[in-house]
């Protein structure tokens, strides 16, 4: 079983085992919209009847961070409301993904004022951008499958952060 | 970072509990957040707390040009964006004393209550789905997409529609606006009826908003409310009747008027207001046809607009209530100072009065009906 | 009668019209500012008037407009010179900031606007939350934004800004991208 090996170095068992588990993983993402402001009413959009979102599986908007996968910031981010940003970022459970969704989450927008945080990469990593004033909610459809996509390319098991727990397999 | 609660709200009592609603929560209206006093259920004191959209919105307008701040006025009050560019737009010409041509006025007026239709339909399907009921809202939905077809199709955009210039409008309205509107027109009927079914009559929905947070008249006219929560406490006070603007006295329509200022009431007015904004779009396009094709769209303004010194204040029914602004100038090309006056701003101040003795589910559907845009809120 | 002929008969008696102007059909009146709370009581009782909905109160910052305007063509070293000596002839500039009431009588549809100069070394107006509870909150934000405060005011504290934000945003002098005040909040350094 350890003659066939993955570039990375794991296993026949351990890739096969990560194939399931992204499998299951990529079918139900669950999105915290912390939706603030003009593009919260697209985000609200995409979630409601025209762009269904849940047809990804991301039935179940959960604003509680710890049961959510996604955190899509959709708006802006002040200065006043970035330490909570980020309480809420840390309360997420791994693994987490961030969209920035709009051009004022991914760099301050139109708004180069004393109150704005210039970008939420400021604070957290970001994943996906999503370029828009509002962007189109085919847009956040298309972050999404973009999420899918990483999801399923995502190596849980066998990533080099955890290869001294894969002795032989 | 004011996370505690404030002086105001710390009693000092073995059953009082203190909890903090927002500004991250289902509740869909962003980022406004509460702290509440409550002795179980009930409220004892709610105090809300703002500025967690603040983006310096009235310090921007000091450093752009007039007409680079009308892209910036979409985005007040976002679930209509008209209303706002109008009104701005509307500020500057009386600044500068420029009549808009008619033809203009009525392409505004028809744009405008497209947009109140729109953000009634957003206020009230969020109203029902912040009490649990879902299902009108993805009715209401559909047809605001619809509306936003029209929206894309004239203006480029869905939702931040940069609309109309200082002097005007840019370009007329398409050929086929008229076949658009008797399509849109009876599905958006359709879809009130099937709200109204499913709402106005249940009892549930009754029990929950019928004598929740009713506000006199009086408290209502010293708290500053203007708009549908003035109308729904009983003053029937409408600017597009009181001091009207772009044409609005050539219309026929009707002003519903509540009787107790609670949530119902609330909700009834928005509901009969939007049948109304039929009739006045149907009668506007009537009046629009009779014009003639190359009737002008633009008054003549310079290219560089720089206003005489001086302030104005002008203001427009949104529908939200009187959004207006307060415009000064120094002769150069930009601002000196702009003011903004956003309806829910006095009506989320009078928040402690309104919810004090209800329950939290209560505060939930008080705030929801008050229809609060953080985004006009904090500017 | 003409609306800015009530407000003189009305005011007038008492010497609280410092000035009156009109622009595109807005009156405006000026009022010295010890006197505000009297003059809100006239405007309002008086059944000539009848002033009782009270619209929005905000500030402004007149810094800029009480510059003494440079003069473009003259571009020789001693023009700050120049510039100052011609302000000091003029005597003492006029006070820095306004604070804005805008009135209405929802009978006659009237609106009116009343203004009262703050100076720097003295912010203090009283607060008009005993005659119109419509005032709570927009004098908090004129607090915030501009430093001016407003005795008599149940809750005077920052409003838009966190509590601990050190200056005032919509001062003149204050830059549109900040000063970097939110160092402590959100970084760690």
């Amino acid at each position: 079983m350890g003659k066939i090996q993955a570039y990375n170095g794991g296993g026949w068992i351990a890739t096969k085992l990560e194939w399931l588990i992204n499998w299951g993983r990529k079918r139900s993402p669950w999105p915290l919209p912390f939706g603030t402001a003009c593009c919260g009413i697209e985000m609200m959009c995409a979630l409601a009847a025209g762009y269904d979102m849940a047809r990804f599986g991301a039935e179940r908007p959960s604003f509680s961070p710890r049961q959510a996968d996604v955190l899509i910031q959709a708006g802006t981010i002040n200065l006043k409301l970035a330490p909570v940003f980020k309480k809420i970022y840390d309360q997420m459970a791994e693994p987490k993904c961030v969209i920035s969704m709009g051009a004022c989450a991914s760099s301050g927008g139109v708004f180069r004022t004393y109150a704005t945080l210039q970008g939420i990469d400021k604070l957290v990593p970001v994943d996906i951008y999503i370029p828009g004033c509002p962007p189109r909610p085919e847009a956040l459809l298309q972050a999404l499958l973009m999420f899918i996509e990483k999801t399923e390319k995502s190596q849980p098991i066998t990533h080099k952060k955890y290869s001294d727990l894969l002795v032989g397999t | 970072m004011n996370q505690n609660p404030t002086s105001q709200t710390s009693y000092e009592s073995d059953n009082y509990v203190t909890i903090n609603i927002g500004p991250s929560h289902p509740s869909m209206h962003g980022t406004l957040r509460i702290v509440a006093v409550t002795d179980g259920e009930t409220i004892v004191k709610a105090e809300p707390d703002i500025g967690y959209l603040h983006r310096g919105v009235e310090k921007l307008g000091e450093n752009l040009t007039y007409h680079q701040f009308i892209p910036i006025t979409d985005r007040l009050n976002y679930c209509s964006a008209i209303p706002n560019n109008v009104s701005y737009e509307m500020a500057v010409e009386k600044l500068m004393g420029v009549e808009v041509p008619e033809k203009a006025q009525l392409i505004r007026v028809i744009m405008m209550e497209l947009a109140r239709i729109a953000d009634h339909q957003v206020c009230i399907g969020i109203l029902g789905v912040d009490l649990g009921a879902f299902t009108p809202f993805f009715y209401l939905i559909i047809q605001r997409e619809e509306i936003y077809e029209i929206f894309e199709w004239f203006n480029g955009a869905r939702l931040t529609n940069t609309f109309g210039r200082i002097g005007g409008v840019d370009a007329d309205l398409p050929d086929d606006f008229e076949q658009r509107w008797e399509e849109l027109k009876p599905n958006v009927r359709k879809a009130n009826d099937e709200t109204e079914k499913l709402l106005t009559h249940n009892r549930i929905w009754m029990d929950r908003t019928i004598g929740v947070s009713t506000f006199s008249p009086e408290d209502a006219l010293n708290w500053g409310f203007t708009g549908p929560c003035l109308r729904a406490c009983g003053v029937k006070r409408d600017l597009r009747i009181d001091e009207p603007y772009c044409m609005y006295d050539k219309f026929k329509f009707e002003v519903p008027v509540g009787k107790n200022g609670d949530v119902f009431d609330r909700y009834i007015v928005r509901m009969i207001e939007m049948e109304e904004s039929i009739k006045i779009i149907d009668q506007a396009y009537k009046l629009y046809k009779e014009m003639p094709a190359d009737a002008p769209l633009m008054a003549r303004v310079p290219k560089v607009i720089k206003p005489p010194a001086g302030e104005v204040y002008s203001a427009l029914e949104s529908p939200n209530g009187e959004l207006g602004f307060f415009v000064k100038s120094d002769g150069s090309a930009k601002p000196y100072r702009i003011r903004i006056r956003p309806p829910c701003y006095m009506m989320f101040q009078a928040l402690p009065e309104l919810v004090e003795g209800e329950m939290v589910a209560d505060l939930i559907a008080c705030i929801s009906s008050l229809n609060v845009i953080a985004g006009e809120l904090d500017r | 009668m003409d609306l800015k002929k009530r407000v003189e008969q009305c005011l007038g008696p008492e010497n609280f019209v410092v000035a009156m102007t009109e622009c595109q059909g807005d009156l405006s009146v000026e009022v010295p500012k010890r006197n505000i709370l009297d003059v809100m009581h006239l405007l309002r009782d008086t059944p000539d008037l009848g002033f009782n909905f009270l619209s929005d109160v905000f500030g402004v910052d007149n810094l800029d407009l009480n510059k003494p305007k440079k003069k473009p063509k003259k571009k020789e070293e001693g023009e700050g010179a120049e510039v100052e000596e011609e302000s000091k002839e003029k005597g003492p500039l006029p006070p820095r900031f306004e604070v804005v009431y805008l009135l209405l009588c929802l009978e006659r549809n009237e609106r009116l606007q009343v203004k009262v100069r703050v100076e720097e070394s003295d912010m203090e107006v009283d607060s008009l939350y005993l005659i119109w509870k419509a005032s709570d909150w927009p004098e908090r934000e004129a607090f915030d934004m501009y430093g001016i405060r407003f005795k008599g005011h149940p809750n005077l504290k920052r409003l838009l800004m966190w509590d601990e934000f050190s200056a005032y945003p919509l001062r003149k002098d204050y830059p549109l991208e900040g000063q970097g005040e939110e160092r402590h909040l959100i970084y760690d350094d």
